[in-house]
């Protein structure tokens, strides 16, 4: 109960925030110097946000797209021999920096929403399609021999048994993949991405805590308020097949 | 009717399943007794092609199971299994309605169905239709598999150790009400199971098996009094022989003319069930609902195997 209401009262005063960020200058006042502004009005705070919501959707929805597309296709008998590869592609996709896929791929996409779109979901490739693989894996015997044997064809199977049952795992890797993305978009205004990245490098430029303070302020609220939403999917999806 | 002619699977260098033929008659119950690793339940999977065969083949009906697509014969196919294996994601009426789905019944159909097998089982559809699997207790779960595997109207059932997850006394209600489905449908059924009891109680056939080999095929009087090998009669157990011999036939069958005081026992009790009567209550002969009676001397003469041979 207490959860609701805070995570209520937090996005209330987000959208405060990005309504009207001037009513909250005096709150960011403390952190300025030699009387610079308090609040980022070079491009409206909101569009910021929606354009930063808008990139990390677009790398989630395809990072996901791929990741189970790939944890699906290797663990079909047929496919099961490229599963080391696929494990080695996306662990090398969470580990080489983002800025260094954005600074590889600058000189080929140039500047703009492209290279940080690349950088994203190569880097959140990996949390879903290890949960996809263990959603898909870990499902008990006895229910894929049913299906077997009451003459479900494996597409069948896939679509009705396999994917349902790994739904709430599945969405799990989903939501570490949004809040990581979230995070890392932020580095994407340094190839002139739209992105709330783009208070924090203009205030670490002038010196202006207060840029930076907003900035992470406003990418930590939606973090968690995305992970609560996450959260309450997966426990609506486990508590439909008896595990909540 | 179902042939198994020389089947045999093998894994690597090891025959699971040597070289077994059996046939079992349409609207009869066949039950596959061994310990575990007798290859019992591979004999089973390859019936409905879950295990295709390394040779011999199955026919039903006189066709060969061989040339039909594995999964439109697992259609044709009732297919129950130890712990349910229900959809914990669909609701009784959407795991029931499973295969007439897959065989493209209407709505208004499957929908009767389900209705129609929950009452069969004792289920009040209103109740249990829209429940979900993990709401129901383990003789429920294993009711709804059952009524799963019943549900495209099969003519023929296979059951792999379908009891084994209950508890005796549920244990004991579930043959009994699988075997009266049976009856009433005139489904062939074959069934799986460590327990020899269980053997005795539901087939009308006994298939014994060991290392792959079928020891022993016949009536459940036959493996009880002649069992063909060693193995054979540990796996019944010398103790427990002429009781199970008892069960088998029902009290109607041994009236005699008479007269006898105390309770009545019903005629369809087992020759057991008035043995366990008498020594209870200390009496030498029982009257039998609608007239008559049995007596211990009969009672005694049943349980002996040398009776069953003069028959």
């Amino acid at each position: 109960m207490t959860g609701r209401v805070l995570m209520a009262a937090a996005m209330l005063f987000l959208l405060a925030f990005l309504a009207s960020p001037e009513s909250f200058a005096s709150l960011f006042k403390p952190f300025t110097r030699n009387n610079a502004p308090a609040i980022y009005t070079q491009t409206g705070l909101m569009s910021l946000t929606l354009s930063h919501l808008g990139l990390v959707l677009l790398a989630v929805i395809a990072s996901t797209l791929i990741a189970v597309t790939l944890a699906i296709l290797v663990t079909r008998p047929s496919g099961r021999e490229f599963l080391p590869l696929a494990r080695t592609v996306t662990s090398v996709g969470q580990t080489f920096p983002p800025v260094a896929v954005l600074a590889l791929a600058v000189p080929v996409m140039g500047f703009g929403a492209g290279p940080t779109l690349v950088a994203l979901f190569l880097y959140g490739l990996l949390p879903v399609f290890e949960n996809a693989l263990a959603g898909l894996t870990g499902q008990s015997p006895q229910v894929q021999e049913a299906a077997r044997g009451m003459g479900l064809t494996p597409r069948q199977r896939l679509w009705q048994v396999e994917l349902p049952l790994a739904l709430p795992v599945i969405l799990t890797g989903v939501r570490l993949t949004a809040v990581i993305s979230l995070g890392t978009a932020t580095i994407g205004s340094t190839v002139a991405a739209k992105t709330l990245g783009e208070l924090i490098i203009a205030g670490l430029l002038s010196s202006n805590t207060a840029f930076v303070l907003q900035g992470g302020m406003v990418v930590g609220i939606l973090a968690v308020l995305i992970y609560e939403g996450f959260q309450r999917l997966e426990q609506l999806a486990a508590a439909r097949i008896g595990q909540g | 009717m179902i042939e198994i002619q020389n089947l045999t699977r093998i894994y690597g260098t090891t025959a699971v399943v040597k070289d077994v033929s059996l046939t079992v008659e349409t609207g009869q119950i066949a039950a596959l007794v061994g310990t575990s690793g007798s290859g019992k339940t591979t004999l089973l999977r390859m019936i409905n092609r879950l295990v295709e065969p390394s040779a011999g083949r199955v026919l039903i009906d006189g066709k060969d199971t061989a040339e039909i697509e594995p999964h439109l014969l697992r259609r044709q196919i009732g297919y129950a299994i130890q712990g349910h294996g229900l959809f914990p994601h669909r609701t009784v009426a959407q795991n029931i309605s499973t295969v007439p789905r897959l065989l493209g019944w209407t709505q208004d159909q499957h929908r009767a169905r389900v209705d129609e097998l929950l009452e069969l089982f004792q289920m009040e559809p209103a109740d249990f239709r829209d429940r979900m699997p993990h709401e129901l207790s383990g003789g429920q779960q294993q009711r709804v598999g059952v009524a799963r595997a019943l549900a495209a109207r099969p003519d023929l059932l296979l059951m792999d150790e379908p009891f084994g997850a209950l508890d005796p006394v549920i244990r004991a209600k579930a043959q009994q009400d699988l075997r009266d489905i049976q009856r009433q449908l005139g489904t062939t059924l074959i069934i799986v199971t460590h327990d020899m009891e269980e053997a005795v109680t539901l087939g009308d056939r006994i298939a014994v098996m060991d290392k792959g080999e079928l020891l022993q095929y016949g009536p459940p009087s036959e493996i009880l009094t002649t069992p063909a090998t060693s193995f054979v009669s540990d796996l019944i157990g010398t103790g427990d022989r002429p009781f199970r011999l008892l069960s088998l036939t029902p009290v109607a069958e041994i009236i005699a003319e008479g007269q006898a005081e105390g309770a009545e026992i019903p005629r369809e009790a087992s020759l057991r069930d008035a043995l366990a009567e008498c020594l209870w209550s200390g009496r030498d002969r029982l009257p039998v609902e609608g007239g008559g009676i049995v007596t211990l001397d009969s009672l005694r003469a049943q349980a002996a195997p040398t009776a069953r041979a003069a028959e």
